[in-house]
């Protein structure tokens, strides 16, 4: 942490050291995980929090989701019909947008986003709590700050990134239409029947949502976590918002490899 | 007390547009929107070969879908496969000596399998089966027959049986391209 603060000094650690610095905040993060799962129970309670937090995370995020989604549906139908009228396939445009949004697009540039919109924010906004030591007044008033600032902004996140990929899909569906149906002249029927004949919903549709969810959990947790132990000064907070979409776009799109390997 | 009512509805809204967005992708998509409930009944075909039918693939009778594809079963016996046909009950009126082929739909679309009508006046009923099948068209094949049937050299010629795919590789892709005008028909 002092390595961030001042980095003056950085250069006469050990790699070493600095080694054991990322295994100790890897080690850190995953108890907070667990921390946070067993006050889960406790925090249903406050579930007005949770209320409050998916429309903080969730329904806040849906302008910025709506307009990438359509977008990208848009950018994707007219790459794929470039591509496509190559090899005279152009009746499978909706297919080959529908699957790469299902299976990767949604979830993924979701969680990016996501993190970019919402996990900065509450990554600052608890960091701020730490920084005017609400979360220490909290305890002295025997208020569990896990149960009652960090669960209920977790449990948003894992509830409100999959239903906010589900619109993300929906909107680049219909860019997609919009592209190749409306402007290139590709027709309707054969935009639908040929995605309707492919696509799967279990292995698709779902597994797209198990992805969103673990994402959501993902990103949720780092956000919580570089807030919850941020360096109470405001070049600290700074830095833990930073560290907060540095660290889930990298863990997101990891975990999306892993998670595409084992949900094939 | 009036705004935190207010969030609280835009909350209840935000989790109904992503539920909403979730139903619409899943049925409207997938192939759940082919997917007709309602009574149906089991018909059965052999075929020796089924190419890549998959299951749920559909069945067409000229052109109109009335069923899928239930079961893919290999019969040990003869070894071909029974493929079960999953007819909707509103087609009752399949004659029973009607002919089941496997066709693609497109060059390289799915396959599906096509019935075409006899007439007979007896109808199918549940549990019964093609007498008539034609089996999946391989692509492979029949460029293997182009070859054979459209080079120069004799077919009786067990040295022009070699040389011959290189003597007509030039004309192996104008039989390929009239190919797809041929299984249309």
């Amino acid at each position: 942490m002092s390595s961030v603060i001042k980095p003056d000094k950085a250069p006469k650690r050990s790699e070493a050291s600095m080694l054991g610095d990322s295994l100790a905040q890897v080690g850190a993060c995953a108890l907070f995980l667990l921390s946070i799962l067993a006050a889960i129970p406790k925090s249903l309670k406050h579930i007005k929090e949770t209320i409050r937090q998916i429309w903080f995370v969730g329904a806040m995020s849906l302008v910025i989701i709506m307009t990438c989604g359509l977008f990208v549906g848009m950018v994707l139908g007219l790459q794929l019909y470039y591509v496509l009228s190559i090899f005279g396939g152009t009746a499978a445009l909706g297919t080959v947008v529908s699957l790469s949004l299902y299976r990767e697009l949604g979830p993924v540039v979701t969680a990016l986003l996501f993190a970019g919109r919402a996990g900065t924010s509450i990554t600052a906004e608890i960091g701020l709590m730490r920084a005017t030591d609400q979360l220490a007044a909290m305890e002295m008033m025997a208020v569990d700050p896990i149960a009652y600032v960090a669960a209920p902004r977790f449990l948003a996140g894992v509830i409100a990134m999959p239903l906010l990929a589900c619109v993300f899909n929906a909107l680049g569906i219909f860019g997609a239409h919009l592209v190749g149906v409306t402007w290139l002249g590709l027709d309707n029927g054969t935009f639908w029947s040929n995605m309707t004949s492919s696509v799967d919903v279990w292995k698709d549709v779902v597994n797209g949502v198990w992805k969103s969810c673990a994402f959501g959990a993902v990103v949720a947790l780092i956000a919580v976590f570089q807030g919850y132990t941020t360096p109470p000064t405001s070049e600290g907070v700074a830095y833990a918002t930073t560290r907060t979409v540095v660290f889930s776009s990298i863990v997101v799109l990891a975990l999306d490899f892993v998670m595409t390997a084992f949900l094939m | 007390m009036n705004q935190r009512r207010s969030y609280q509805i835009g909350t209840g809204l935000f989790i109904v547009l992503g539920f909403a967005a979730l139903a619409y992708l899943a049925t409207q998509t997938t192939s759940v929107a082919n997917f007709q409930q309602g009574p149906s009944y089991t018909v059965k075909g052999r075929f020796t070969n089924i190419g890549q039918l998959k299951l749920r693939a559909p069945v067409k009778l000229a052109g109109v879908r009335i069923g899928s594809v239930k079961a893919i079963d290999l019969d040990p016996a003869r070894l071909d496969a029974i493929v079960q046909l999953s007819v909707d009950n509103r087609f009752k009126d399949v004659p029973d000596d009607s002919a089941a082929a496997i066709f693609t739909s497109g060059l390289l679309g799915d396959q599906y399998v096509s019935i075409q009508p006899g007439g007979s006046p007896t109808m199918m009923k549940d549990g019964d089966e093609f007498v008539l099948t034609q089996s999946s068209i391989q692509l492979e094949d029949l460029i293997g027959k182009f070859l054979v049937s459209g080079g120069p050299s004799k077919p009786n010629d067990p040295q022009g049986g070699n040389t011959k795919p290189d003597d007509t590789k030039g004309d192996a892709a104008k039989p390929a391209d009239q190919k797809p005008t041929d299984t249309k028909h």
